[in-house]
């Protein structure tokens, strides 16, 4: 069921890149765990309810205050590249 | 010194017959000496930690009143961020990462005053059993240098087991606090989901993680929960539950406590050893005047697979904010501003992160999402279910932490699979969101320690200190320490 080309799609959706020889262990490895998994086929869950979190809370809000956010300089402190107080890209339009 | 308990130690200040400023230094020269085999450390705080030791020893001098914690030496795993001091989560990717913030836990901790020593090792984002996956260093276990600390939070568990700092602080997803303090014969919390605030926790499964914490001692453990347990409107997962007075639960009697021992997870593969240890820890619970009995959570042998679907799952999802833009490390060369990502992310990542990234990308694309995604859930609910109906008999659930002690270093690195069912009996507590604590309960033939986990129902660690207190107490094995 995993094959190169299995690999190659999903590398694509991650945004990874792989050579050929780890293209090859990532069929080994991931079939191997993904057979595994699929034990859980075997499994009834007809009606049973999906837990997305344990403790089942709901949405918590907070009072909407007006309060000082994180000064520009220190969200940019670890940017790899910056220019007039923004984060800087590469050109996306020509 | 640094062997003694919080208490012992937070007297010693108080009464000035020491200084935290001899304190921090005696665990920066405990470091200095033994972190070159070690490997528990990725930075050490010197001046930092020097400093905030001079305000304790002034605040004193002063007659100011102190926190329990004030000018203890503790240690934090590196991927919880400290506002100043790199927090890289062990990948090349996050290596000059400096966080202009600090986590909640940390900046609760720094208002108590303590001495943050340093940040320690772990598995890349915290993916791992070993602390192999560390891109910068592999980590020992203190017992047997030739092998492993257990991992996520190896370093965090090696730094306290070989008595660099008096307490640290882990991340749990899977069993990430709960496996290294087995495997260092030592005392691991992972708290109730919600109880302490996640807030500057580097995300790696968000339905899953929390931070918990390593001690030597229960009553220490006790004494560090209530410092940093809470709600945090930093957190919206965190609850809005009061925190008990959790060392008020130490040694308490157990008298007709009552026990469950699931046979799933004393079964086959579980090492001989780690059963007969297991075995006479029963028994003297017994003596203690506990009522233990065996019973079946079935589905609690499907966890390692519902774990595989949804920790990647939800990792592939966090992981995708290391893009190269606004924080880490940027490749240098890549074509087009897609090609960026690419580049960066694939120069960043180590192996087991990419592998993780994948799977999660694959169970969650089109044409696998119900198949793998949603049938991981609605067995979620079914272990989450069986966990409940056993509480409504029992108090206290009781595993091995692990099935078999640390392992050799390379043993099992190139079988991922291999390693993922080593967290068997982890990963179960995860799944349901409940507390579990392992504790040191024997020593196997090779002289290297095992663990006993203890579980709960969601926000009852009292009784989980309530029960390891009562069996720390008719016991010694926590006051081992290993020779270095």
């Amino acid at each position: 069921m995993i094959d190169k080309e299995t690999i190659e799609k999903i590398s694509k959706l991650a945004r990874l890149e792989f050579s050929e020889k780890e293209k090859e262990d990532l069929v080994k490895k991931l079939s191997n765990i993904l057979g595994y998994v699929e034990n859980l086929q075997s499994i009834d869950t007809t009606g049973v309810e999906i837990t997305y979190n344990p403790n089942g809370f709901e949405n918590q809000f907070r009072k909407d205050e007006v309060k000082e956010s994180m000064p520009r300089e220190l969200v940019l402190q670890n940017a790899p590249d910056k220019d007039v107080g923004c984060f800087k890209v590469p050109k996306v339009l020509d | 010194m640094l062997n003694l308990s919080i208490k012992e130690l937070s007297n010693k200040l108080k009464t000035k017959q020491i200084s935290s400023l001899e304190l921090t230094k005696a665990s920066l020269d405990r470091i200095n000496t033994t972190d070159s085999k070690l490997k528990a450390f990725l930075h050490v705080a010197k001046e930092e930690a020097l400093d905030a030791a001079k305000i304790v020893d002034k605040k004193i001098a002063n007659g100011e009143k102190i926190s329990v914690l004030a000018g203890i030496p503790m240690a934090v795993k590196d991927n919880i961020c400290t506002k100043g001091i790199k927090t890289t989560c062990a990948s090349k990717l996050l290596k000059d990462f400096v966080p202009p913030y600090d986590a909640t836990v940390m900046k609760n901790l720094n208002e108590k005053n303590v001495i943050m020593i340093g940040k320690t090792n772990l598995d890349e984002f915290a993916m791992g059993g070993s602390t192999e996956n560390s891109a910068f260093e592999i980590t020992k276990n203190p017992w047997d240098l030739e092998r492993v600390p257990g991992g996520s939070s190896g370093g965090s568990a090696v730094a306290v087991s070989s008595n660099q700092v008096v307490y640290s602080l882990g991340s749990d997803t899977g069993g990430s606090v709960r496996q290294p303090a087995a495997f260092n014969g030592i005392i691991g919390l992972k708290p109730t989901y919600g109880r302490i605030s996640r807030y500057g926790l580097v995300a790696f499964a968000s339905s899953l993680d929390q931070i918990g914490i390593f001690t030597k001692n229960i009553e220490d453990c006790a004494i560090v929960l209530e410092e940093i347990a809470g709600k945090d409107q930093m957190d919206s997962t965190s609850a809005d539950i009061d925190v008990d007075s959790y060392s008020e639960y130490i040694s308490k009697p157990i008298n007709g406590m009552k026990i469950a021992v699931p046979r799933e997870l004393m079964q086959d593969g579980v090492q001989e050893d780690i059963k007969n240890a297991l075995k006479s820890s029963i028994e003297k619970l017994e003596e203690l005047g506990a009522v233990v009995e065996e019973i079946s959570l079935e589905n609690l042998k499907h966890s390692v697979e519902t774990y595989y679907i949804i920790a990647p799952s939800e990792a592939s999802s966090n992981l995708s904010r290391y893009d190269g833009i606004r924080f880490g490390d940027r490749a240098k060369e890549f074509k087009s501003l897609e090609d960026l990502y690419i580049q960066s992310r694939t120069l960043g990542f180590g192996d087991e992160v990419k592998r993780r990234i994948m799977i999660g990308t694959y169970t969650l694309s089109a044409g696998y999402y119900d198949a793998y995604y949603k049938k991981a859930l609605q067995v979620r609910t079914l272990i989450k279910r069986d966990f409940e109906e056993a509480f409504k008999k029992y108090d206290v659930i009781l595993t091995p932490t692990t099935p078999n002690t640390a392992f050799k270093i390379g043993e099992k690195i190139n079988n991922p699979l291999a390693m993922y069912l080593e967290d068997i009996c982890t990963i179960p507590v995860n799944m349901a969101g409940l507390p579990g604590i392992s504790i040191p309960c024997g020593f196997d033939k090779n002289a290297m320690p095992i663990g006993m986990q203890f579980i709960s129902k969601a926000f009852d660690e009292k009784t989980l200190f309530k029960v390891a207190s009562a069996y720390q107490n008719a016991t010694d094995y926590h006051k081992k320490s290993p020779k270095l």
